[in-house]
This record gives structure tokens, C-alpha cells and sequence, in this order.
């Protein structure tokens, strides 16, 4: 149908220019493409370099992986054909498949992976654990490699599988032989779409077009597993900062999809009968306090404790999304829904339970001393949460001392260990993608190795131990019973406080469809009519 | 003349040095860390230290600041922290878009508010009076991001007669250029348009109380030539000034419609290099729009001379 739009700008241009709008009209050979808005503008191109999620995203528009996690969980071989691990546990043997091809023509080989593993394995916290279990890697043929290990290792399948920052993208060895510390500066995958860097306008656009050569697998799409068909000649991934715009021209068909829209502006798509919406994450993400063990009254576990048990799930997510449909209550560091998942050592906190968190803070001889609360006000999905923290705390017997600022501020206060009132911090609130915290080893925030663990800094003997037999766990039967008993002792030290499960659709144009549930966008799969 | 050009333009070099000093140091003193935000949001402490040496932050601020100054005197504004590109070439690509929309947006308030400027003050006291003055008030109180939202909601999203968003370049498709240019250039131009409209009035005003407007009545000139040719002529000089001064307001109000409807100009390029502290780009940015801003001022001087003989340099 033709819009209005259309008759007017096609009587426009004619009047006012032409012979411009004449020698024009490339947009309509350009085939079938899709425009879409992610949650952020793609500033930084290495996924191996940053944990941004936005350049993950990008990271599977343009790589592949050795394995893949599908939509049950399950890690599954990606790039690999067949792998086989010896009786000992301790050799892993890899072929890739026929036919893999990096974006500039040349075939993928052995030495192309090692790097890449290599690479991945000196920035990712997942892959360093790995690479310090390996003894060597050795090249069979230019299909084959194996890995050997130094004693077993249980997460070797599910680190490679990891399905989110940082991802463990093969890239071409030369590419790859760069040092982690610093950015790649060519962008060859050999991902179901090429990355059109001539095309790449900052702040403004990112271009892809179909990799015609990529082979597919033959099973179906299932999350980041299986078959990766392409049904766009071009995919665009627009920068539109402003969320209202985004929702403006998705619902003028200006671009069929937006990532994740916000919140307030949900309604006004929900209006729209050309709207359609999909949890492509049905995973969802988590709430998380952190609390910085350094700094007293934070020091002493008593009041960690005490903290814990003056807050409660429901109040946060209510106060952030509202409606109970985008949120679940669920006492647990492991996601809901995923084979970790457990409520054991959680029953009694997390009740805003005031009695008992005045009881322990006196127990503790807290002194009154005012908690600095970090409180983001910029990024919609977390700035309710500080004002709720606030709140509770304060019922529980805390002084509260909540100082906003923007979420880039927070992220770089966090880092400082210097005493709360001299610029550093008690507690703040953020948000992990679910994918990212499915086990002990991949939560980041269960490391307690004291001063090399994540801000915040835990420092816990018993906990370190726990995660380093679950690592070297192979039978999952067992490697359960460890997460259960690392949830325990994680709660009663209180690494962290999880605070419920939030979900966020993406909104499409009904015209789309195909969307994958997956732990990142993906577009492969995915149709346009 | 020359001297006076010639001593103006060495006047700037102390301007843009205080803005670059201030601007240098007001980056330095907030609290975030580009390092940070570059490594994403679940690094590790090493790797956000290892990138601020890589970026050179770790340096004393007086040594900072040497090296960024020998660099820009030298013509080198640096890599921007983020895009691994020079923030020359990232401002070379956002400057079409910025001034294709201030040009459109100073033209379309020239044409519109002084016409309607000297009207009113020709009407003082009519209907047109008090509609211009009524539309002068809206166009100061609204927000400019408001006007973009209804504009946006009228004419794209319901009537769907012009884009929502986004922007074409002149030497793709003329047609489209226009398109998309139309309703932020109106809603940059509204408050425009309300300030030189109400120093247009008021000018005239002015002038039409002087001796030698009556005298030129008394002459028998129409009314025409007397608005024309002495009562606007004696008026231009102080609307010639607001719209220089008006330049400072279009800074503003492109970075907030350069949002508003996804233009990527040099506004969106400042609002995205604040919020992920892109030092280099962001004191890149400042110093052009002080520069933009004191040659401005300059060519509205020069401009007075034109308007009044009595003005020499």
C-alpha cells in the first residue's frame, strides 16, 4: 500500500529536485533488509576485549562458535563436528565441520581455534579458569585439534559453550594472535553475516549482509544451537538513543524491531495492533545487591546478614516493572528454570524480616555508621531499585546514605576500594543477564578470592574451595549437590543478595517472524513478509 | 578593516584556551571512569586499570593536559576512546547533518520571524499584535524536545506524511534530505523564530517612535517606503545581534533535536561522547562549537557595518 508519506515525498521530490531524486532509488535495490534498534549504539568491535553485551550481539552476527547452548540448555556442538573425550578425562579431541569458511574466503582451520581459545582464555574469567587446567594444545590436522588437560576439568564443554560475555568467538589465527589487552582491528568471522565496515557509522548505524558461503547446520535453530539460516540480504542495526523515538518508528514502520523498549512506553506499542511482542530471553535477567566486603560495618558478616534479611524480592520488582507478568520471585543466586536452580539456604531470608535484622545488627555492635547506597538514575531498569534498598534498610535498622548519580558513575565509584566516605561505597544494585550466572564458576559474583575477586570484594576460603571442586566435578549429578551447598555458604557469608527475575520482551512488527528465544539477540532464523 | 578582523581572530585564541582549559578540567573532575565504561560492565578491576594506562589516564593532569594541547595546536584532536577512529574523521562525519539542519533552521526563523516581527509592531495593539506576542510567549516556554514529540506524533505517527526519524545526506537523495529535515528544522526554529520575532517588534517599535519616522511621514512617504526603507533598515541592527546571540541557542537545542529525531550530527556525537566520557571527542566538540560561536560573532560585526554606516572598524 502506498502511505501518504510516500505520494507526498514522491510529489516533493519531483517538484523540488528531479534529477537528484532521479539517479537515487538504491534503497529499493537493496534487497530484503531488516532495521532494527538494539539497547545500546555499538561503539567497540571486540568481544573478547569488553564484556559489553552489545558487542556480544555483534559478536554473533559475525563469528561462530565451537559449541553452542540451545534452548533446553544444552551446550551442543556449533562449528564442531564430532569431539571425543578420553577415558581419563583428561584429553578432548575436536573435528570441525566441512565446509567452514572465513568471511574472506580462506577455510577455518585447527590453528585459527587454538588462538581463538588462547585469546579468549587470557580475558574471559570462565576461559582463564579453563586455559589453567590445559596442558597443551596440540593440531592433529588442520580440521582436528585436541585439548589436554592437566588433571579434569568438568566445564570444558560449557565454558566453549558459554552463551554470553565474553563469548568464545573463533576468530582467524592472525586475528586472533592479537594480545587480549588489546582491540582487534580486522573483523573476519566466519558468522552467518559479514560486518560492512565501510558502512559502520558511529552513532549512527551498523551494516550486515548475508555471508552466502556459510554453511549451515542441518538440525533446526534451537537458542544459539543448530542450523544458522539467514532470510535478509541485510540486516541494520539502527542507533536511536531516544526510546520514544525508537517506539515512533517501529510504529510507523520505519524499522521492524526494537531489542528491548522501555518499560513506560510499553502501553503505547501494546496499542498498536501491527505491534507484536516476544521474550527472546526467556531466561530473563536477575537483580543483584552487591555489598563491599571491605568496608565496615560491611566487614562483618552479621550485618551482611542483617541486610539480607531486611530485604525482600517482590518490593524491588514490583517497583521497577509492576505488572507480575515481567518478573518472578525466586530466592536463588542460580536463574529459574535453568538444571543449578535451588531455593535450599534461602528460606528465611529475603522475608524483610526487621526484627531479625535489628537483632543481628545488635549482635554486630553496628554502630549507626550510614551505608553509602550507589543509586543509578539514568538507566530505567534500575533506577527504582536504591530508592526500595533505601527503604528497607532503613525499616531493618540501617542508616542509609543513598547518593545518585548516572550509571556510568556508579560503574566507575564501584571500583574504588577507598572508605565510603572518602569516594568509595557500601552497597549497590545492578542486573545480570540469567546467561551469565547459570553456575557457580560463570557467577562472577561468587568469586571470594579476596582481593582478585570482582568489586566488592568477598573473601571466603570455604566458598573459593567449593568452586574450584565444582569445576573439577564431571558428573552433573554431583556437581549439583556442590552448587546447593555453595548457595548455603554463599548466603551465610552473603557474597551478594539476589533479588528476583525480571523479563523484558522485544517488540516487532508483525511482519516479523522467526524471532529465537536466546540468551542474546539473534537474527538468524528470523523472517521478514 | 583587515586590523580589525585580523585583531578579532587573534582575540579568540585566549577564548578557545580558557575553554579548552575549562573544558579539559570540568572533564577531569567528574566522577566517571571512560575505563570503565570502555572495559563493559562486568570487568575486573586489573582490566579497567590496564585500560586506563592504555589510555593514558593514569598520567599526572598537568602532563594530560601538554600532551592533548601540543597535539591540537598541531591540528591533532586525538582517537576517540571508543570508536578506535580520529575525532577529526568523526566530526568531518557528523558535520553535514549539523549544519544542513542550523542552516535550514536559521533561514526558515529569518523568513518568518522578522516578517511577522515588524507586522506586529506595525499592528501594535491588533489581533496580529497580540497572536505573534501569544505565539512569541508558547515558543520561549515550551520545551524544544516537546515540540518534537507532538510534531512527531501529528505528522509522522498519525498522519504519516514525514519520517519520524533519521537523516539522508544532500548527495543521496535530495528528496529524502528535505523529508527528513522539515520537522526538526521546525521544531529547532520554533523558539527561534519567538526570539527574533519579539526583538523585531520591539525594534521597529523603537524606530517607529522617532523623530525622523515622523518626518518621513510628514514628507508624504507611504507607508511601504516608511517601513521599508528607514524603519526597518534603523531596526536591523539589534535583530542582527539577537541572531548571533541565537546561534548559542541553536548549540543547545540541536543537541536535544539531533536526539529527538535521530539525526547524527554533532549534537547527538556530544550527548554520546558525555555520557560514555569520551574526553578527546568531547573537547573536540566544545572547542568547534566556541570557535563556531566567536565567528559568529564576528561576521555579525562585520555585518553592522553593512547596516550602519556610522560603524567603523
Amino acid at each position: 500500500m502506498i502511505s501518504r508519506r510516500s505520494l507526498w515525498r514522491s510529489a516533493a521530490a519531483a517538484f523540488v529536485a528531479l534529477p537528484l531524486a532521479l539517479g537515487a532509488g538504491s534503497a529499493l535495490a537493496q534487497g530484503k533488509t531488516l532495521k532494527a534498534v538494539m539497547h545500546s549504539d555499538l561503539k567497540i568491535l571486540d568481544p573478547i576485549w569488553t564484556t559489553a553485551y552489545i558487542v556480544r550481539n555483534h559478536g554473533y552476527m559475525i563469528y561462530d562458535t565451537l559449541f553452542a547452548m540451545d534452548d533446553s540448555f544444552t551446550v551442543k556442538p556449533q562449528m564442531v563436528e564430532k569431539f571425543d573425550v578420553s577415558a581419563d578425562k583428561l584429553t578432548y579431541t575436536f573435528t570441525l565441520r566441512d565446509g567452514l569458511m572465513w568471511h574472506d574466503g580462506k577455510p577455518v582451520t585447527s590453528d585459527d581455534c587454538i588462538a581463538s581459545i588462547k585469546r579468549w582464555g587470557s580475558r574471559d574469567s570462565m576461559g582463564q579458569k579453563l586455559v589453567s587446567f590445559v596442558k597443551d594444545f596440540e593440531k592433529v590436522d588442520d580440521k582436528t585439534f585436541k585439548l589436554v588437560l592437566k588433571e579434569p576439568y568438568g566445564l570444558v564443554i560449557d565454558s566453549l559453550g558459554k552463551p554470553s560475555s565474553n563469548v568464545p568467538f573463533m576468530m582467524p589465527k592472525r586475528v586472533a594472535d592479537t594480545p587480549g589487552t588489546e582491540q582487534i582491528k580486522e573483523f573476519v568471522g566466519s558468522g552467518p553475516f559479514i560486518f560492512k565496515q565501510e558502512e559502520w557509522k558511529p552513532g549512527e548505524k551498523v551494516v550486515y549482509v548475508k555471508f552466502d558461503k556459510y554453511k549451515p547446520r542441518s538440525e533446526p535453530a534451537s537458542g544459539l544451537a543448530g542450523g544458522k539460516v539467514v532470510n535478509f540480504d541485510r540486516v541494520e542495526w539502527l542507533a536511536i538513543s531516544d526510546p520514544q523515538t525508537a517506539v515512533n518508528a517501529l510504529v510507523s514502520g520505519e524499522i521492524d524491531l526494537i531489542e528491548s523498549p522501555a518499560a513506560d512506553l510499553i502501553p503505547i506499542l501494546e496499542a498498536e495492533k501491527s505491534v507484536k511482542f516476544f521474550n527472546w530471553n526467556k531466561l530473563g535477567n536477575q537483580y543483584t545487591m552487591r555489598i563491599n566486603w571491605l568496608q565496615p560495618p560491611f566487614d562483618k558478616e552479621k550485618v551482611r546478614q542483617a541486610a539480607m534479611m531486611a530485604l525482600n524480592q517482590e518490593d524491588f520488582l514490583k517497583a521497577v516493572h509492576g505488572d507480575a507478568k515481567y518478573f518472578d520471585v525466586y530466592k536463588s543466586y542460580y536463574p529459574k528454570g535453568t538444571p543449578l536452580a535451588t531455593t535450599k539456604g534461602m528460606e528465611k531470608v529475603l522475608e524483610s524480616n526487621f526484627a531479625e535484622s535489628k537483632k543481628l545488627l545488635q549482635e554486630a555492635g553496628y554502630d549507626g555508621t550510614p551505608i553509602v547506597l550507589l543509586h543509578s538514575t539514568d538507566l530505567e531498569v534500575l533506577t527504582n531499585l536504591a530508592p526500595v534498598a533505601r527503604d528497607l534498610l532503613t525499616r531493618g535498622g540501617f542508616k542509609v546514605d543513598m547518593q545518585s548519580m548516572d550509571w556510568q558513575t556508579v560503574v566507575a565509584r564501584r571500583a574504588k576500594k577507598d572508605p565510603a566516605n572518602a569516594g568509595g561505597w557500601h552497597a549497590m544494585l545492578t542486573s545480570w543477564v540469567s546467561a551469565d550466572i547459570l553456575n557457580p564458576v560463570m557467577i562472577s559474583f561468587m568469586n571470594a578470592s579476596c582481593e582478585k575477586a570482582n568489586f566488592g570484594w568477598p573473601c571466603d576460603e570455604n566458598i573459593e574451595k567449593m568452586r574450584d571442586q565444582f569445576s573439577k566435578e564431571t558428573d552433573p549429578a554431583k556437581q549439583k549437590a556442590i552448587a546447593e551447598q555453595l548457595q548455603i555458604a554463599a548466603t551465610k557469608a552473603v557474597t551478594h543478595v539476589p533479588l528476583g527475575q525480571w523479563y523484558r520482551s522485544g517488540a516487532h512488527k508483525d511482519t516479523v517472524t522467526g524471532w529465537l528465544s536466546a540468551p542474546a539477540p539473534v537474527f538468524w532464523n528470523m523472517t521478514k513478509k | 578593516m583587515l586590523t580589525f578582523i585580523g585583531r578579532r581572530l587573534f582575540a579568540t585564541i585566549p577564548v578557545v584556551g580558557m575553554v579548552a582549559l575549562f573544558v579539559f578540567l570540568m572533564l577531569r573532575m567528574t566522577p566517571a571512569d571512560p575505563a570503565a565504561i570502555i572495559a563493559g560492565d562486568y570487568a575486573t578491576t586489573e582490566q579497567i586499570a590496564e585500560i586506563r594506562e592504555k589510555l593514558g589516564l593514569n598520567k599526572p593532569l598537568h602532563e594530560q593536559f601538554v600532551i592533548w594541547v601540543g597535539r591540537v595546536v598541531q591540528g591533532d584532536f586525538g582517537e576517540s576512546f571508543f570508536f578506535k577512529k580520529t575525532v577529526a574523521s568523526l566530526i568531518a562525519q557528523r558535520l553535514e547533518p549539523t549544519i544542513a539542519l542550523a542552516v535550514v533552521t536559521i533561514v526558515l526563523s529569518v523568513l518568518i520571524a522578522v516578517p511577522i516581527g515588524v507586522l506586529a509592531a506595525w499592528r501594535q495593539g491588533s489581533w496580529v499584535d497580540r497572536t505573534v506576542m501569544g505565539f512569541s510567549v508558547m515558543g520561549f516556554s515550551v520545551p524544544v524536545f516537546v515540540v518534537g514529540y507532538a510534531l512527531i506524533f501529528i505528522f509522522s505517527v498519525r498522519l504519516d506524511w514525514l519520517p519520524v526519524q533519521g537523516y539522508v545526506r544532500i548527495g543521496e537523495d535530495f528528496g529524502a534530505f528535505l523529508e527528513r529535515l522539515i520537522l526538526p528544522a521546525i521544531t529547532l526554529s520554533v523558539i527561534y523564530i519567538a526570539l527574533i520575532a519579539r526583538i523585531s517588534r520591539a525594534s521597529v517599535l523603537e524606530v517607529l517612535n522617532e523623530d525622523y519616522i515622523r518626518t518621513a511621514r510628514a514628507k508624504g512617504l507611504s507607508n511601504r517606503v516608511v517601513l521599508m526603507k528607514h524603519a526597518l533598515r534603523n531596526a536591523a541592527v539589534p535583530i542582527v545581534t539577537v541572531i548571533g546571540i541565537g546561534i548559542a541557542l541553536l548549540i543547545g537545542g540541536v543537541v536535544v533535536t539531533e536526539s529527538v529525531y535521530n539525526i547524527p550530527g554533532l549534537g547527538r556525537l556530544t550527548v554520546d561522547a558525555v555520557t560514555g566520557r569520551d574526553y578527546p571527542t568531547i573537547q573536540a566538540v566544545i572547542l568547534l562549537f566556541s570557535v563556531a560561536y566567536v565567528g559568529v560573532n564576528l561576521v555579525i560585526d562585520l555585518v553592522y557595518t553593512l547596516l550602519d554606516p556610522r560603524i567603523r572598524y
